[in-house]
């Protein structure tokens, strides 16, 4: 749900970050976080465990800059990436105008990575979308590891509809602005229809 | 989509902010704001300044929607106040009209009873002002026919980059 304040110029976009626990979904918004304009950002919050696992959620708000004339604000959202925590990422998808799902590209990770997009497919049904036609993007992380799964074998099993594709090393930066970028500029496209 | 987009126009902005101004006054709070049910601010007034807004209506909403998962939980539709007290400062947050949540932090210059009250009255006056909205936004839709004329009709690859541009 997209929020457009005409009175103070503002639109307000949420975006979220989903995909299997571990998978790098915190590290993304770390990296974005660290190397944005302090001008530009606001404070990140992390709801985490004392392991820094994701417990509710991260959030990360980005003011960008203007566009026809109206600040543009961007809400990164993580949600928690364990198999447990379901209730919490339901109520995190809610109002989300756009989705960033962050797989780990590790062999024995796959099963995880198909396992998190069923539940984000079915989480967004629940709440009344429908991936097939929300704004969304994949990103297979960790592409540096040893074990990582060809790219071509890893499309095929995450593809979901032919969406913007991007290989990463989000604890290196690589891919990680390229992932926002095209998440945000499918979400603004998006607003055109509207 | 399943939520209509949140448009705010001036007219209702200034009216909100009214309410809340009034609010803060008449219950000699701190500061009170206005957040919707995503996390974003939609209106603040009070004493904002060391205070951040963004974090405080993304974390309430955070509050609000987990609480809501407890209500449902146990069979309830939702608990409509939240109330944290701490040594100085106190939080309370209400729901207005199922759709936005308003909250008012306060400290020993007012009082739980005078906010639960006052909060009451402004609850019905916002939600009014969001009940024209709804209809405004119905409205120009119509007007428009063929559909609602987006103030990003004419967005381009340009425009987007240039955010995205160091």
């Amino acid at each position: 749900m997209t929020f457009i304040n005409y009175s103070a110029r503002e639109i307000n976009i949420k975006l979220v970050y989903y995909g299997p626990g571990l998978g790098g979904k915190t590290t993304n918004l770390q990296w974005i976080y660290n190397k944005t304009d302090p001008e530009a950002k606001g404070k990140m919050i992390s709801l985490a465990t004392e392991t820094d696992r994701t417990l509710f959620f991260d959030f990360l708000p980005l003011d960008l800059g203007t566009v026809k004339g109206f600040k543009t604000r961007f809400h990164l959202y993580t949600v928690p990436g364990q198999v447990f925590y379901d209730a919490s990422r339901k109520l995190i998808l809610k109002g989300a105008d756009g989705v960033a799902f962050v797989s780990d590209s590790q062999e024995a990770r796959m099963e995880a990575n198909i396992e998190s997009l069923k539940n984000l497919e079915k989480n967004l049904k629940e709440q009344g979308y429908d991936l097939r036609t929300i704004p969304y993007v994949l990103q297979f992380n960790k592409r540096d590891l040893p074990s990582a799964v060809p790219v071509e074998e890893m499309y095929r099993l995450l593809n979901y509809k032919g969406e913007p594709t991007f290989e990463a090393i989000a604890t290196r930066g690589i891919g990680v602005f390229e992932t926002l970028k095209a998440i945000a500029k499918l979400v603004l496209l998006d607003l055109k229809k509207k | 989509m399943p939520t209509y987009d949140l448009i705010m126009y001036d007219e209702e902005f200034q009216k909100i902010k009214e309410i809340l101004s009034r609010l803060r006054m008449d219950t000699n709070a701190k500061v009170a704001f206005l957040v919707d049910k995503n996390g974003q601010q939609i209106a603040a007034q009070g004493d904002l300044e060391g205070l951040d807004t963004t974090s405080l209506a993304s974390l309430t909403a955070g509050n609000v929607a987990a609480t809501d998962g407890l209500a449902k939980l146990i069979g309830e539709r939702e608990f409509s106040v939240l109330f944290h007290e701490g040594e100085r400062d106190n939080i309370h947050i209400s729901i207005v009209g199922q759709r936005v949540i308003l909250v008012v932090i306060f400290d020993e210059r007012s009082s739980l009873g005078l906010v639960r009250l006052r909060v009451k009255k402004a609850s019905q006056e916002l939600e009014k002002v969001f009940d024209d909205i709804l209809k405004k936004v119905e409205k120009e839709k119509e007007a428009m026919a063929g559909g609602f004329e987006s103030p990003f009709a004419e967005i381009t690859d340009e425009d987007i980059d240039a955010l995205f541009s160091e």
